[in-house]
This record gives structure tokens, C-alpha cells and sequence, in this order.
């Protein structure tokens, strides 16, 4: 009989695939307690580092083209298609049974699918041209918050993370996302995903590791624009709220998403992390008339 | 001559050319000896029994006594909210909320004259800025808000929206009626009870407003305006009968609502501080530039948030556009609010008179070079010279901290790049604006300036239709427009 050769389950930084800085793990268990993997155990600097490749992504990323960032969109999906059975086996290792895991799988290609679409489009929807009463060109359109820390449900090891990454970087947002602590081993073969489909490095950045270690770190970082937060833990949602107003951070609060069902992919949610910004320009008057939109 | 070779005309100023007065008249206006609370339809006695005097800051002259709202009254005012939404407002059809608005729109515009001067005297900006701008803006807000109630499906694809419940909403003392206008008039139309809180040193077209109210009949405690400082407020976002905070104001207040609101199922929407840059590239057309900078600066006083408090003039065109804004400032005319020639009004109070003074006094001593124009001020009141800094450092705090005045922080640049870098090195995120004739290039700064709104060779322009409000500690949250809807509902 073979050996089998297992995987090292290690996080993602800047399109880099290194151990946590601080060299701690901790061990994944399934429910019968089989020892699944030895995870990293992310720190508050592992988080600083990944809060600064997504701030040096994010530029390229929000001026890239709609349709650019709907292609990279469906390439997600594409890869993880033609990885659906190393995601099927992980999530039957983390309890799921292998009808369930065939259904979580193929309801993640399916959000993939849906957001790639929603790309060049929720900015038509969602804009507006403002029939003002001077002489002038003035429009409203939706722009990428800018760099957002997610924190994953935590009940879902794949459909949950690719359900709130997904709505984040289709508006042109770069983020850092902590896993879910119970079943993390997903979480990082979707990096391996994302770094074979063409997203640029530093665009999604996935950490493993304690909620109530890191969750403060997540909500008080000064360069994080927005914050994704998916339970329902009252203390909690206190916390990064007031954490929140050291910069007016943006918290988005999606606890009450039902992730598998269709009504929990919405464009309302890529705009939850987009600023509308509105843009003047005066018209010139020809021959006394005015002129406007 | 140097001024010669910029072909630009050095300009008189001391010629025997002078405007003679042209004060509007104060008797048009009609100003109660003391005004109540108004709350559930009525102008109730506060429960505090205490009043505050509101002067006229062009002349420290008391105008009339407001009632300081306690915690007590705050709860009266909320709960007369509360019964109005459940058992009035939340049942009527859009239509009908609509036509009150309208209502409201037309009273507005027929006390337009009175409601002008009050806002004058009250607040101390120039009477063609309330005349012109203030008055009309907050009525058509009325009548742009009074469309949308009957249309709020269309707003909102594949959703349904509903009103939040009772909103607190507390704004400041640089636009009062207009500030009103933005926060009730989107309110009522999504079929929301308010109650408004006005800034402490202008509270008295509020009060007109609601004397409007009143007059048009709108069912009692759909909108209450309780009149106090910053006590009022805290015990209004503090309520647990009040469901969305509508807060415009300072950044550092801005957080401590946020804070006690934490943890709530509160909403707010917050619009704050900021520290806009305008940026004059040397193909933009300086003269139309140089006006732009100066409404930029100069409007309200400069009590404005979206003020053009920091200008970025590009290298090859830097000396020609101080000299120019050297020359136009003492062309403006410093003085009685009243008058309709006035370009600059008087500071709003005191204290923010001394928060000014500080900050000068701060760029003076960080090494900038300051430049005031001579124009000649009144003996009584608050006033303060239209101010340039040159030599300023991006570090500087003038160049960093919202100052709220009439003061204007002037930096130069070389490239796109750098300009961008220096005008998103801010905590704010409010407005900016870009002077240019290569369209090309306006489209590429307008991407890249992080801020809710940009002026493209123009700046300070607002409209009903158009969303207004902030990027990062600008606050969060659309007023205006279709966008401006989204802040009062919530959607199924």
C-alpha cells in the first residue's frame, strides 16, 4: 500500500503561500475527533502584513475593467470546477456527508458564476445621472470601498467564504479573510484556487486561525475601510462597531444570510462595500440657452 | 514688469469706487420675543423650564430665547414621534406624504424673503447666499423629496422599501434650513416621524420651518424640533425609541455617535468633517480657477464641509495664481451680513471665531507665510479677514485639520501623480476639485480622488438630485438623490 503524501495547510498572503509569522498551529479536528490537518494559527502581524498587500493590490485592482474583473471572476469558477473533488473529500473529512458536500461544491461554481456576471453591471443599476438645475453634467456612480477584512461564517467551510468574498472583490475591493476556525481546510485549497485564476496577488488574502484572538485587530486596523462580520454574537458586533469609528470604518453586518439559499446573493451586497461618488462638470451655455441633462 | 509679462492688470482697489449700502430690510422678518419645543404639532413649554438666548453674531445683538430641551422633553418629543408614525404616518399612502411635502415646498417658498434675512441674522452669512442659494435649495429639496414618496418601488430594483421608524436627526450651524430641508424632507417620504435638532447658535429658521409645519397641517408629532446644545443631542441618539441618527457635524462627534450607538440596532448616517483639495493644473483657465478657489474657500464664511480648504496649484502656474488670489481678495467685501454686496458674513460665534484665530496662529508658527486681505472690519460681532497660507507643508496642521473658516492652505505640485498622492493624504474624504481643460485628465483625477464628491472646473455646487457625502472619516451615507433615499429605508 501507498503512503499517502498529505498536505500542508498554510495561509495567504501577497499571492504567497507562507506559514504563519508566528510559527504557532493549531489542529483541525473533525466531530469523531480525527486529527484533519496541523493549521496555521494566524497572528495580529499576519493580518498587518495582509492588510498591506491588499492596500498595494488595491489600485490595480479597482482600475482594472469591469469586464476584466468579471473574466477573473469566472475563472474562479472554472478552476474550482475542475477541482470540485479535492473540495468534495474536504468537506466529507469536516463532517459533511458526500451529498451535502456534492451540493455545497456546486452552489459555490454557482456564486462564482452569479457575481461574475453582476461585474460590469451593478454600476449601471446602481448609477445615476442627476438632472441638476445649473448648467450642468453631474453623475453618480458607485467606486470600491477599498480594503475590507472579512470575517467568514464560520458555520461553512467553502460556500460561506466564497458567498461574502465574492460580492467584495466584484466591486473592486482587495481583502483579508479569516476562515472559518472549525473548518479551515477549504478555505486555503480555495487560495490555491484563486492563485491559479489569474486574481492578482494581495486581492484576497485568506488567514486561519481564533475569532476572539484576531477579531479586534480585524475591526481596529486604521487602513481597513470596511468590515464584513457574519454571526450573531451581540458582544461581538459591539466590538467592531466601536472599534469601527477610530476611522470610520464601514461595518456590514450579513448575520442574518441563509448562505446555501438563493435570496443570499444579492448585487445590494456588492454595494454595501462601494462609495457613491458624484462628479460635476459645468456645460457651456451656446447663444443664451441652457443646457443640462 | 513681472505683472506685465503674466498679462494681468494690477488692479485699484482705493479708487473713490465704493458700493454704496444695500441692507435688505429686517422688517420683513418676523422673530418671536421666545420660542418653545415643538413637539406633536404644538409649541409646547420645555419641561426644563430653561431657556438660552440666540444672538445675531454680526452684531451680538439678542434676537429671541429658544428652549433648552432636557432629557425629559428629548423622551416627550420621541414618543409624540413614535404614536405619529404608528398610528398616522406608517398607514398613509405615498401620495398623500408626498403632497404634504409639496405642501411644505410652496410655504417655503412663499416665506423665502423672511426666512432669508432670519438666516442671515441668525447665522451671519451673506444675504445672497441665503437669498440665493439656502432658501431656494431647502425648498426644492422639499419638492424633490415630494416626488419619490409614491415612487420609492422604482428606487430600489427587486426590492421592497420601508420606512425605518422614528429618526433623530441633529445638524449644524453652517446651512440651517437647508440642513433641515436634507434631513426631513428624504425622512417624510419614505414615511419616517423625525425629531430635528438644530445647532444650538442657529436655531430660529428651524423653528420658523416648523411654524411652516404647523401652517401645513402635517399630522402632529410627524415632525418635532426640539431646540438645545449638545446635551439635547446626546439624549436624542441615546434614545432607545429612536431607530436611525441622521447627524451632520464635526468628525469627532461624528464618532462619539457611533460609539454610543455601538452594539444597537441603530442606523445612522453620519456626513462629517472634511479637508477638500482643489487642484489648479497650469492648462486650466485661471481666472474661472481663481473664482472657483475663492467660492471654494470663501463660501459660508468657509463654514463649509466640503469647503476647498487646501489648493494645489501646479509649479509653472503657482505665482501667477497667488497674485491673482491676492488681488481678488481685496476686492471682497467684509460686513453686515444684511447687506446684499457682502461677500464674506460674519463668523457664526465666538468660539468658532477663536478656533479660527487658533489656527492661524498655528500656521503662522509651523512657518507658513500668511497673507490676510486690508479690508476693514466691523467693531462689534465676529469677524475674520479672508486669509491665504503660502509655504505650507503637507504636515502642517493647517494643511491637515479641518479649520472651518475663512483660511486657505496653498501647496504646489509638479506632476499627476504627486498631486493625487497629496490630495488623498487625508483622513477626510469629502469633496474636491480639479481645474483643467484636458477632459482626459479630469476623468482620470475624478477616478482616483478619494471623495464623495468632485467639482470639475467648478466647485461648492449642490443640487436636490445630486448625492452628497463622504469616503472614510467623511462619514457614510448619501443626502440628495436617488442615493439619498437609501439612508431611510430598509429593504425586503
Amino acid at each position: 500500500m501507498r503512503l499517502e503524501v498529505l498536505k500542508t495547510y498554510k495561509i495567504y498572503i501577497g499571492g504567497k503561500f507562507p506559514r504563519t509569522e508566528s510559527g504557532r498551529y493549531y489542529i483541525a479536528e473533525n466531530k469523531k475527533g480525527d486529527k484533519l490537518a496541523n493549521v496555521c494559527l494566524g497572528s495580529r502581524k499576519d493580518f498587518r502584513d495582509a492588510v498591506g498587500a491588499a492596500r498595494t493590490a488595491f489600485s490595480d485592482w479597482a482600475s482594472r475593467a469591469a469586464f476584466n474583473r468579471g473574466q477573473i471572476l469566472y475563472r474562479i469558477a472554472e478552476m474550482l470546477e475542475g477541482r470540485k473533488g479535492q473540495f468534495i473529500e474536504e468537506l466529507i473529512k469536516q463532517d459533511s456527508s458526500r451529498v451535502q458536500a456534492e451540493k455545497e461544491v456546486e452552489l459555490s461554481i454557482e456564486r462564482l458564476i452569479y457575481y461574475a456576471g453582476w461585474c460590469d453591471k451593478y454600476q449601471q443599476v446602481f448609477s445615476s445621472v442627476n438632472p441638476v438645475a445649473s448648467s450642468h453634467f453631474n453623475f453618480s456612480t458607485p467606486e470600491p470601498t477599498g480594503v475590507v477584512s472579512i470575517i467568514a461564517p464560520q458555520d461553512s467551510s467553502l460556500l460561506g467564504l466564497v458567498s461574502v468574498i465574492a460580492p467584495i472583490i466584484v466591486g473592486g475591493n482587495t481583502c483579508v479573510v479569516l476562515a472559518s476556525s472549525a473548518k479551515p481546510l477549504c478555505a486555503v485549497t480555495f487560495a490555491e484556487v484563486l492563485h491559479s485564476s489569474d486574481v492578482p496577488g494581495g486581492v484576497v488574502n485568506i488567514i486561519t486561525g481564533k475569532v476572539p484572538e484576531l477579531l479586534n485587530w480585524f475591526s481596529n486596523h486604521m487602513d481597513v475601510n470596511a468590515i464584513v462580520y457574519c454571526a450573531n454574537d451581540k458582544e461581538s458586533i459591539q466590538k467592531i462597531q466601536q472599534n469601527a469609528t477610530l476611522n470610520m470604518k464601514r461595518v456590514l453586518l450579513w448575520n442574518h444570510q441563509q448562505w446555501p439559499q438563493l435570496s443570499s446573493q444579492s448585487p445590494y451586497l456588492i454595494c454595501e462595500a462601494q462609495e457613491i461618488k458624484t462628479t460635476w462638470h459645468p456645460i457651456e451655455n451656446i447663444g443664451g440657452a441652457k443646457s443640462g441633462y | 514688469m513681472a505683472s506685465s509679462k503674466n498679462n494681468t492688470i494690477k488692479l485699484k482697489f482705493d479708487s473713490a469706487r465704493k458700493y454704496a449700502p444695500a441692507p435688505e430690510s429686517r422688517s420683513a422678518a418676523k422673530i418671536n420675543a421666545r420660542y418653545d419645543l415643538f413637539i406633536n404639532g404644538k409649541f409646547e413649554k420645555p419641561l426644563s423650564k430653561k431657556y438660552f438666548g440666540t444672538i445675531s453674531p454680526s452684531s451680538e445683538e439678542r434676537l429671541s430665547e429658544v428652549a433648552d430641551a432636557n432629557a425629559a422633553d428629548v423622551d416627550k418629543a420621541v414618543k409624540a414621534a413614535r404614536q405619529a408614525y404608528d398610528r398616522y404616518w406608517k398607514k398613509l399612502s405615498g401620495a398623500e406624504r408626498g403632497k404634504y411635502l409639496y405642501r411644505i415646498a410652496r410655504m417655503v417658498q412663499e416665506k423665502a424673503r423672511e426666512l432669508a434675512i432670519i438666516e442671515s441674522l441668525n447665522g451671519g452669512k451673506p444675504i445672497r447666499e441665503s437669498r440665493d442659494f439656502d432658501v431656494p435649495t431647502a425648498a426644492n429639496h422639499f419638492f424633490y423629496y415630494a416626488g419619490w414618496a409614491d415612487k420609492l418601488e422604482y428606487a430600489f430594483p427587486n426590492r421592497q422599501a420601508q420606512p425605518l421608524g422614528v429618526a433623530g436627526q441633529i445638524i449644524p450651524w453652517n446651512f440651517p434650513l437647508l440642513m433641515a430641508a436634507w434631513k426631513i424632507a428624504p425622512a417624510l417620504a419614505t414615511g419616517n416621524t423625525v425629531v430635528l435638532k438644530p445647532a444650538e447658535t442657529t436655531p430660529l429658521t428651524a423653528l420658523k420651518l416648523a411654524e411652516i409645519i404647523q401652517e401645513a397641517d402635517l399630522p402632529p408629532g410627524v415632525v418635532n424640533i426640539i431646540t438645545g446644545a449638545g446635551a439635547t443631542g446626546a439624549a436624542l441618539v441615546n434614545h432607545p425609541g429612536v431607530d436611525k441618527i441622521a447627524f451632520t457635524g464635526s468628525t469627532q462627534v461624528g464618532k462619539i455617535i457611533q460609539n454610543a450607538i455601538a452594539g444597537t440596532p441603530k442606523k445612522a448616517t453620519l456626513e462629517l468633517g472634511g479637508k477638500a483639495a482643489n487642484i489648479i493644473f497650469d492648462d486650466a483657465p485661471l481666472d474661472q480657477a481663481v473664482e472657483g478657489v475663492i467660492n471654494g474657500i470663501f463660501f459660508n464664511q468657509g463654514h463649509v464641509c466640503c469647503a476647498g480648504s487646501r489648493l494645489y496649484v501646479q509649479e509653472s502656474v503657482f505665482k501667477q495664481v497667488v497674485q491673482k488670489l491676492k488681488d481678488r481678495l481685496e476686492t471682497m467685501i467684509v460686513g453686515d451680513p444684511l447687506d446684499k454686496n457682502t461677500d464674506i458674513g460674519a463668523i457664526n460665534s465666538k468660539e468658532q471665531l477663536n478656533t479660527i484665530n487658533k489656527y492661524i496662529k498655528i500656521g503662522i508658527k509651523e512657518g507658513a507665510e500668511i497673507y490676510q486681505s486690508s479690508a476693514e472690519l466691523p467693531h462689534k460681532g465676529f469677524w475674520c479677514r479672508p486669509t491665504l497660507f503660502t509655504n505650507v507643508a503637507q504636515s502642517n496642521r493647517i494643511a491637515q485639520e479641518e479649520i472651518f473658516g475663512p483660511v486657505l492652505a496653498i501647496q504646489s505640485f509638479r506632476t499627476d501623480d504627486e498631486v493625487i498622492e497629496k490630495a488623498n493624504n487625508s483622513p477626510y474624504g469629502l469633496s474636491s476639485g480639479v481645474w483643467t481643460d484636458k477632459g482626459s485628465k479630469i476623468f482620470n483625477l475624478t477616478t482616483k480622488l478619494r471623495s464623495g464628491v468632485v467639482w470639475a472646473n467648478t466647485f461648492n455646487k449642490f443640487d436636490p438630485t445630486s448625492p452628497f457625502g463622504g469616503y472614510k472619516e467623511s462619514g457614510y451615507g448619501r443626502e440628495g438623490g436617488l442615493h439619498g433615499l437609501n439612508a431611510y429605508v430598509k429593504l425586503v
